[in-house]
């Protein structure tokens, strides 16, 4: 495990760790209200890993679905990880088998969108692991401490935080959009399609993003490919 | 909470890590065609786009705090500012704004 790597994961995966703390408290918080006890909402933070799903499946707990709906229903929700993991694996450098299956499981939208914005051509193994286990620390640590406190930050607080993610996403992806025509259009094709789905309501937020990602994705190398021939 | 709960945390555990893990082992050392690459190669920009619009405007009841947080965030972004600036800069705005209101 090269040091130096790991630590510049450390610190690219900061402000997922910073993100990720008002969310893990309030799901914490949430958690508890929902009847489980510490170690049961800490548990679903350390063995699931997915926010989104996670906060679904407190309230499907409290409406009362069947077990087997919850989790198909979280299956669903992560599909999308399918297309992003195999978007990483072309920027990661090999390595074994078992070392991807390891960090595999610390694949969540922000830290993909750490890794595969970084810039240099190979991720190297430590990296990963840098940015994936502060986040996954602080995923875990703020849900114990939201259950523990039971009470949620100043509105103010908790308000102004809501930003910190979408500041994240943007913070990555405006500095590949300067000059880059391609970039731009990537970003704003999926933001208009994905934008659409949302107020058409015709796909839940999981398959919205996955569906937009690939539309854009597509669509601009089927453009490129053609100026190519002309 | 009884046994079905843990039944179901693992569940969710196992059909969380499949679509992470797979693609990352299986497709380990295979050589995809041109075409899929470039378009894997789009993915994390796409990925973005779609991550940020239109949930960046959604965040709170209140519509303004993400009209404003997205103006903070794009704004300081464009200065050049790295990512750490950028999140704490635009959480900075926010709670400014929500003093005032």
């Amino acid at each position: 495990m090269d040091r130096r790597e790991f630590a510049a994961g450390i610190k690219a995966g900061t402000s997922i760790a910073i993100g990720y703390f008002p969310i893990a408290l309030t799901f914490g918080l949430l958690a508890k209200t929902t009847g489980l006890s510490l170690w049961e909402a800490t548990a679903m933070s350390i063995f699931v890993f997915a926010g989104a799903a996670q906060y679904i499946s407190l309230s499907l707990i409290t409406a009362g679905v069947a077990p087997a709906v919850i989790v198909l229903n979280t299956f669903i929700v992560n599909i999308r990880h399918f297309l992003m993991t195999a978007a990483l694996n072309e920027k990661m450098q090999p390595d074994d088998r078992w070392k991807k299956a390891l960090y595999a499981f610390g694949i969540t939208d922000e830290s993909f969108s750490v890794l595969a914005t970084q810039k240099g051509n190979k991720l190297s193994t430590a990296f990963a692991a840098g940015v994936i286990l502060i986040a996954y620390g602080s995923w875990i640590i703020f849900t114990a401490i939201g259950h523990l406190i039971g009470a949620n930050l100043p509105q103010f607080l908790q308000a102004s935080m809501s930003i910190a993610l979408y500041a994240m996403f943007v913070g990555l992806l405006v500095p590949s959009m300067r000059g880059n025509r391609k970039v731009i259009s990537l970003a704003l094709i999926a933001g208009l399609v994905n934008s659409f789905f949302y107020f058409t309501e015709w796909l839940s937020t999981g398959w919205a993003i996955m569906v937009s990602t690939l539309a854009s994705a597509i669509f601009i190398e089927w453009v490129s490919r053609k100026e190519v021939k002309e | 909470m009884e046994a079905w709960y843990w039944w179901m945390v693992l569940g969710m555990a196992v059909v969380t890590y499949i679509p992470r893990a797979i693609p990352l082992t299986f497709l380990e050392g295979r050589e995809l065609p041109e075409s899929v690459q470039n378009i894997l190669r789009n993915i994390p920009y796409a990925v973005l786009g779609a991550l940020i619009f239109p949930a960046i405007f959604f965040i709170q009841e209140n519509i303004w705090f993400g009209i404003i947080g997205a103006i903070a965030a794009f704004g300081i972004a464009f200065t050049g500012a790295n990512v750490m600036i950028v999140v704490l800069g635009s959480i900075a705005v926010l709670a400014i704004y929500s003093i005032f209101i």
